[in-house]
């Protein structure tokens, strides 16, 4: 009876076994449109640019957290440094876009000298003009492939990958787990952050690459119009992970997910080689947030190497654990929901409370609210948003025996399951 | 074709209709962070900023309409400040923005002034070699501080060995790298110029001050330039008092430790090394005084004044007098009325608006005092401020006139306009 | 009221009658005064030297006077007359002037008519200078102390007359001491007579002092000269290569350039230019100026020009190894007397020895000292963490905390010695029932989800930085320490250590013995390990887990408070200050082995000596040496996951 259920489900469609992702693209699918619709670009212009940029943003994060959600959720890795790779994918992509756009800046003024200009001209122009701001005028080695498009997008893939697989290798080797291999990657992405901090690091420093939101050739199109062509890309980003994480966590794949991060032990018993597996989710979260990354950027315009500081990384995991970890949607809501929860206080334009004759202003105190409300969530509600959902559709916890919980369905510690 | 036409006109018509009727009120933007690290420096200039506003309305307004402060916190997030200056621009529509402290969030925010033409009042001390038509710097450029200070050092104290130490990022990085090329222009051999960078908030200085120590080995005077930001400089200032060193043997002077930084740390220690500014509380004019007491009314007696407030102060009284010599807020209009403005400075003298968009002022030398204020000892004439530095290779063709030349980054070699836009 | 009245009446009076009391404008000391007046009141240390030199040689008893009370910034100028007092401020507005002449009082003036003198530091060493001659004979010995300092900072050829003469009269020893090794150096430097230096410089064998190799240096100073043959003669250091280290091609023929025996390179800006200024219609010396988009096109077109004469002709590679080869290169000294360079580079070889020797040692020092400031900072750590398991994002808070603590008592209790001892076991107090507080609202519902209990106490660490920021605001705060632990203790000129520093190391002494009592040599420390070991059996033998934990877990906080207070004093204290060590305290906890307080103490050494070592390899990037060290960490955990000191057993399985 179960093998014929499992049959039955394996000869259907992914996205029409699970009701919720094709829910999930659906709704993306509408916002998408919405969005569009009361854009500036198209012209009805409801939605500012700026909060177009915002939204697109908005969905670049909800894809890393759908990354962070597969490592952590899924496979119980905490990974703390995942914020590095996605800010890699966004130095892969800022590299070429600076570099064009500088070249096509230093080719239109050199074509006004006597001389017709050398290669080497053109090169010490453009490097002169992204180092001058540093106090270096030659381009160091890092920078070779800048001047092609195809191999820098080739790096925002295997930058973080390589980068994950090497980091994922050493470590699940040599057995560093919980909240050892939690600290591991803290300090990989502090390393990373420092490094890139300093101006030998080639990446101009503590600058960092600014002016990404310009594509090169294409400032004529103007922002209105860019700003929509970058949220399209990132929606069909997040559809795609979307679809691409509930292939992976459904099936006998993610049924061994949940077994590691359940009982690592165990599944290793059962002849499974773990390391094996964690180190293939883990470069492919690390993938996945570089493709987050290298969309995140062009549209913020600048990435410096404040961006990979531990406490981004932490941020990430905090909007999972609120949306509610070990579910898709939930990393997607919890993401969307703080984000632009924060974007909504630390924008000055929630009002002020009164406490007495003590005036909160939100500015100051939005952190304080998010880091008990986090505290809140962990004690009170380890479900996060998401367990608000198992509410209204009156879904009683999973049972654990026999059943594959699926990337709609919740996936808690078995203790927890049970409890 | 059509395309063109239409934006031709649409471009006449926005700049004609301001000109006609000013909407009122007209409304101010104030981009400093409110919160993260860079909120302790940026919120005293937001609050000088409504003290300016208040005074100004309190005085009859502008063009007839009452002024009001946008205040956005883009909470020293640098993304985020180019999207609250999107934000400011676009959804709230102010005619100006006063804001930014650190050269990488003015570096986010410059595509997007450029692409909105908007304009900026940016009032820190920077590293120079920029000019953007959207922006007016009213801080100090590297030759109205760094190279003043140091032809003290060379004439005034007769140092010979120069440490340059500073924090790792774009200030102390494009400061240092000028003042080495400027002190091998003197004389200075490579070998007695001993540059550092540390992290910012570093504190482990003991090495780093020894190191200094021992410059002094080969008998030549040590003095030390320090580019040192922040929190960084409690802990050194505390090491340098630890290891003994008096202002008279190894004397320092600071480009960013003005008095507020000085609130932090007890100075009976430091009396005698020295800053760089264009303004110092302890300046003895009328005006300031005026100035330090409406500051200490408002904020509270133990609040400090200093140099970027004073920036602002002038930014904001030239801009209310283009605007009214303008008789609009329109940018092209405020901009070209800009050129060539006057206003006193706190510090006595009259700071002047130049046509590449940055202020002639004087450039003072204050010695640390007991009681963290500063006791201003060499005060020079007006020094008119200078974008692209004469002291680089590449920088010295360089040159900006917005007025003549209506471009910012000008090859007196080639003569032509390397760009109109700014490097980012 | 009338009170009032009566000042505005009397200044009215002193105003009025001002000009009764006028000062003699003749007087000989004024009269020196106003020859220089110009200079003076331009003061710049490059053009003051004639004034100086003129107060102080002109034998007028006032002239002491007006140089101590120049430096000292009391020297006034009327700005009307022209006239200079000495006056002393009363308030903002108002000064008393008095003259110099005879001491007597002028008045009371408004500041406004007077211009105050500001002397900067370069000319204040010139006038303590000076002043030397004044001071050296004087009857205090704190003056003579002082003239002794200025001539240490800015001796000058006529001090070594003086000096030799107050060395026949000093009875004060130790002055008699500093005068004496004063003069060695002052003869190293100015003595006519070359024997004399060397038996000077000879004296100072193996003397570590800066101000003694700052006198030898100079004169062992070398310069690298070019001849055509190897000069003879005892100014020559040596012969050096082409294309040595010492004497890299391109400096070698720079310096045949510089002489005029070679013909320059061309930069390629020159050449470019050169070739600009030839276009002729088009084309440069016949080549097409498009089709110079090359450096190869351009070098030819170059050459082609220098062929028709338009341009100098440059040097060819095969010409600059010629060029060099026909030439010697040697280094030699620069001083006037080789005798005398020689004996100074002998006795600075015999010093350089020694210096690298005690700057090891300084090192060694420092990288002690940032180890026990690791140490002190995970301590506690090590309880919460090493002990109990309990991951603690907010221990960083903690030490916050107890910073805070400490700038609070000083606000409160002015004398800081005492605030300093009140405020220490306050901080205990303080973040010991943070500890507690935190361990019953939140960690002992999470004993079994580690990583849950990680990100609520981040939450908590958070909302810590954040409260902490809104009550004390962003800008660093004031801990300072008491005057007994200002200063440093210097061993010689190298190897020295700040007071707080060895404090900091006492502390951490103090606490690690505290730690193997508490956990080794009382009940709670018996009950602490059963409780770690087998919580279910500990609970049977009749301990309370509950408490147990919730004593562990404050006892951990509690020192991070203390070392809260120390960090503070040595650093800064900002809300930001925890986030800083947090990381590191983890990493040192981990790398030396979970559970045992001697890997932690082994893992903070590691980690402070690792990062001054690659500090040291990379003295102008800090931030190099804190990026390498974490990415060594990283590295050296992937081989001994479980740190220096393993436990072994079932405690490592917990």
């Amino acid at each position: 009876m179960a093998d014929l259920t499992a049959g039955s489900l394996r000869s259907r469609p992914l996205v029409l076994r699970y009701p919720a992702t094709l829910v999930f693209l659906a709704c993306l699918a509408l916002f998408t449109l919405g969005v569009t619709i009361l854009s500036e670009g198209f012209g009805i212009g409801v939605i500012s640019t700026s909060f177009v940029k915002t939204l697109g943003k908005t969905l670049c994060l909800c894809l890393v957290a759908l990354a962070m959600d597969l490592v952590w959720g899924y496979c119980g890795i905490l990974s703390l440094g995942h914020m590095a790779f996605f800010g890699l994918g966004g130095y892969a992509i800022g590299m070429w876009l600076m570099y064009e756009r500088t070249r096509l800046i230093v080719v239109d003024s050199l074509a006004a000298a006597p001389l017709p200009p050398t290669p080497q001209e053109i090169s010490d122009g453009i490097a002169s003009q992204i180092f001058g701001v540093v106090g270096a005028s030659e381009f160091p080695p890092i920078w070779a492939f800048a001047h092609s498009l195809p191999l820098q997008l080739a790096a925002v893939v295997l930058a973080p990958g390589l980068l994950a697989l090497v980091f994922g290798w050493l470590a699940f080797r040599s057995r560093v787990t919980g909240v050892y291999l939690s600290i591991l990657t803290q300090a990989m992405t502090l390393a990373l952050a420092l490094y890139l901090f300093q101006n030998d690091s080639g990446l101009r420093g503590n600058n960092g690459l600014s002016g990404l939101q310009n594509l090169p050739g294409l400032e004529r199109v103007g922002q209105a119009t860019v700003s929509l062509w970058f949220f399209w890309g990132s929606a069909l980003a997040l559809g795609l992970g979307y679809v691409l994480a509930t292939w992976v966590v459904s099936g006998k794949f993610g049924s061994v997910l949940r077994g590691i991060r359940d009982d690592e032990a165990r599944v290793r018993f059962l002849g499974y080689p773990v390391e094996a597996f964690k180190l293939f989710i883990f470069t492919l979260s690390a993938v996945i947030a570089g493709i987050a990354g290298a969309l995140y950027y062009p549209q913020a315009g600048i990435i410096n190497p404040a961006e990979l500081a531990p406490i981004a990384s932490i941020y990430l995991a905090v909007w999972v654990a609120i949306g509610g970890r070990g579910r898709l949607y939930g990393a997607v809501i919890g993401a969307a929901f703080v984000s632009l929860l924060s974007t909504w206080f630390t924008g000055g334009q929630a009002p002020d409370l009164w406490i007495g004759s003590y005036r909160v202003q939100w500015v100051n105190w939005w952190t304080v609210l998010l880091g008990l409300s986090f505290v809140a969530v962990t004690l009170f509600a380890p479900k996060g948003i998401g367990g608000l959902i198992d509410l209204l559709a009156e879904r009683r916890r999973p049972d654990r025996h026999g059943k594959d919980l699926g990337p709609g369905e919740g996936a808690l510690r078995e203790e927890e399951a049970d409890r | 074709m059509p395309k063109t036409l239409l934006s031709s006109a649409a471009i006449l018509a926005a700049s004609v209709l301001p000109a006609m009727a000013q909407d009122c009120p007209i409304k101010v933007g104030v981009l400093h962070s409110l919160s993260g690290t860079m909120a302790i420096s940026e919120t005293t200039l937001k609050d000088t900023m409504e003290m300016l506003i208040e005074q100004q309305n309190a005085d009859g307004g502008l063009l007839g309409c009452d002024l009001e402060a946008v205040v956005v916190d883009p909470a020293s997030d640098w993304p985020l400040f180019a999207e609250k200056a999107r934000e400011l621009l676009t959804v709230h529509e102010v005619d100006v923005i006063f804001g930014n402290w650190t050269s990488v969030s003015r570096k986010s925010v410059l595509p997007v002034l450029e692409e909105l033409n908007g304009l900026l009042f940016y009032p820190v001390q920077y590293e120079g070699e920029e000019s953007s038509k959207n922006v007016f710097y009213t801080g100090a450029a590297p030759n109205q501080q760094a190279i003043p200070a140091t032809d003290y050092f060379l004439e005034e104290l007769g140092v010979e060995k120069f440490a340059l130490l500073g924090t790792d990022y774009v200030y102390p990085r494009t400061t240092n790298n000028i003042l080495e090329s400027y002190l091998q222009q003197k004389g200075i051999d490579d070998s007695d110029i001993f540059v550092n960078y540390t992290p910012f908030g570093h504190s482990d200085w003991s090495k780093i001050v020894s190191d200094v120590v021992a410059l002094g080995a080969d008998g030549k005077k040590v003095g030390v330039i320090s580019t040192i930001n922040g929190d960084a400089n409690v802990g050194f200032y505390k090491e340098l008092a630890a290891a003994g060193i008096s202002a008279d043997d190894i004397p320092v002077v600071a480009f960013s430790v003005g008095e507020e930084e000085l609130s932090g740390l007890d100075t009976s220690n430091l009396v005698g090394h020295l800053a760089a500014w264009n303004y110092f509380q302890s300046a003895d004019t009328d005006a300031n005084a005026e100035w330090v007491a409406a500051w200490k009314e408002r904020m509270g007696e133990d609040r400090v004044t200093n140099d970027p407030m004073e920036a602002h102060y002038i930014g904001f009284n030239m801009w209310v007098n283009a605007v009214e010599q303008a008789g609009t807020t329109d940018v092209d209009a405020v901009r070209e009325a800009m050129y060539g403005q006057e206003f006193p400075n706190l510090t006595g003298g009259t700071a002047v608006m130049l046509p590449n968009h940055h202020l002639s002022k004087p450039v003072l030398i204050g010695e640390i005092q007991e009681d963290g204020q500063f006791d201003i000892i060499s005060q020079t004439e007006e020094v008119p401020g200078d974008a692209w530095t004469d002291y680089l290779p590449e920088s010295a063709v360089l040159t900006s006139d917005w007025a003549a030349l209506d471009c910012g980054m000008y090859n007196t070699e080639t003569e032509s306009c390397v760009q109109i836009k700014s490097n980012y | 009221m009338t009170r009032h009245l009566w000042k505005i009446l009397a200044l009215a009076v002193t105003l009025v009658a001002a000009p009764a009391t006028a000062q003699d404008a003749d007087a000989p000391i004024q009269r020196v005064l106003q020859e220089h007046g110009q200079i003076i009141a331009d003061s710049s240390r490059l053009t003051i030297g004639p004034a100086i030199d003129a107060l102080a040689t002109s034998g007028l008893p006032a002239a002491q006077t007006v140089l101590e009370k120049w430096r000292a910034k009391e020297m006034w100028r009327d700005e009307a007359s022209g006239l200079f007092v000495w006056a002393e401020e009363i308030d903002r507005d108002t000064i008393r002037a008095f003259d110099f002449a005879d001491g007597a009082e002028i008045g009371t003036r408004p500041d406004d008519d007077y211009t105050q003198l500001k002397p900067n530091s370069g000319i204040r060493a010139m006038i303590g200078a000076a002043l030397v001659r004044f001071q050296l004979s004087d009857p205090s010995p704190a003056i003579r102390a002082r003239a002794l300092n200025a001539i240490e900072r800015d001796a000058e050829a006529s001090h070594l007359v003086a000096l030799r003469e107050a060395a026949a009269t000093e009875d004060n020893p130790r002055l008699a001491d500093r005068i004496a090794r004063l003069e060695r150096l002052l003869t190293i430097r100015f003595a006519e007579d070359d024997a004399e230096r060397i038996a000077a410089i000879d004296s100072f064998h193996g003397d570590l002092a800066v101000d003694v190799r700052a006198a030898l240096n100079p004169l062992a100073a070398t310069v690298i000269d070019v001849a055509t043959v190897m000069p003879e003669g005892e100014a020559i250091v040596g012969r050096l290569r082409p294309g040595s280290d010492r004497l890299p091609e391109a400096d070698a023929y720079a310096i045949l350039v510089d002489k005029g025996l070679a013909k320059p390179r061309i930069s390629r800006d020159a050449q470019r230019a050169a070739l600009v200024s030839h276009i002729d219609g088009g084309a440069v010396a016949g080549i097409e100026v498009a089709t110079l988009d090359t450096e190869a096109a351009r070098e030819m077109a170059y050459a082609a020009l220098a062929e028709t004469g338009a341009v100098e002709p440059v040097a060819t590679s095969a010409e600059i190894t010629a060029a060099l080869d026909g030439f010697t290169f040697y280094e030699r000294y620069t001083a006037a007397s080789p005798a005398v360079a020689i004996a100074a580079a002998a006795v600075l070889t015999s010093i350089e020895n020694t210096v690298a020797l005690n700057q090891a040692a300084d090192l060694a020092l420092d990288a002690l000292s940032l180890a026990s400031i690791y140490f002190l900072a995970a301590i506690g750590l090590a309880i919460t963490f090493g002990v109990m398991g309990v991951i603690n994002m907010a221990h960083g808070e903690f030490i916050m905390m107890g910073a805070y603590t400490g700038y609070v008592v000083q606000q409160i209790v002015p004398d800081y010695t005492l605030s300093i001892l009140v405020a220490l076991p306050l901080a205990f107090a303080i973040t010991f029932a943070a500890g507690v507080a935190m361990e019953r609202l939140v960690i002992r519902w999470l004993y079994h989800r580690p990583l849950e209990t990680l990100l609520a106490t981040f939450g908590i660490s958070i909302a810590l930085q954040q409260i902490a920021k809104n009550i004390f605001g962003t800008q660093a705060r004031p801990l300072t320490s008491p005057d007994w632990l200002d200063g440093s203790l210097a061993i010689n000129d190298i190897v020295s250590i700040s007071y707080i520093r060895i404090a900091i190391f006492i502390l951490a002494l103090v606490f690690l013995a505290l730690f193997l009592f508490v956990m080794n040599r009382t009940r709670l420390g018996l009950e602490v390990r059963a409780v770690t070991q087998n919580p279910r059996m500990a609970a049977s033998m009749g301990i309370n887990p509950d408490r147990i934990n919730m004593l562990t877990f404050g006892f951990g906080s509690g020192i991070a408070g203390i070392a809260g207070v120390a960090i503070g004093l040595y650093a800064k204290v900002t809300s930001e200050m925890g986030a800083d060590y947090i990381v590191q305290s983890f990493m040192t906890v981990v790398v030396g082995g979970v559970g045992s307080i001697w890997g932690t103490l082994l893992g903070a050494t590691m980690v402070g000596t690792l990062q001054k070592g690659i500090e040291w390899l990379n003295p102008s990037n800090t931030l190099a040496a804190q990026t390498y060290m974490i990415l060594f960490i990283i590295l050296f955990i992937q081989f001994r996951p479980r740190g220096i000191v393993a436990l072994r057993g079932r405690a490592a399985e917990a």
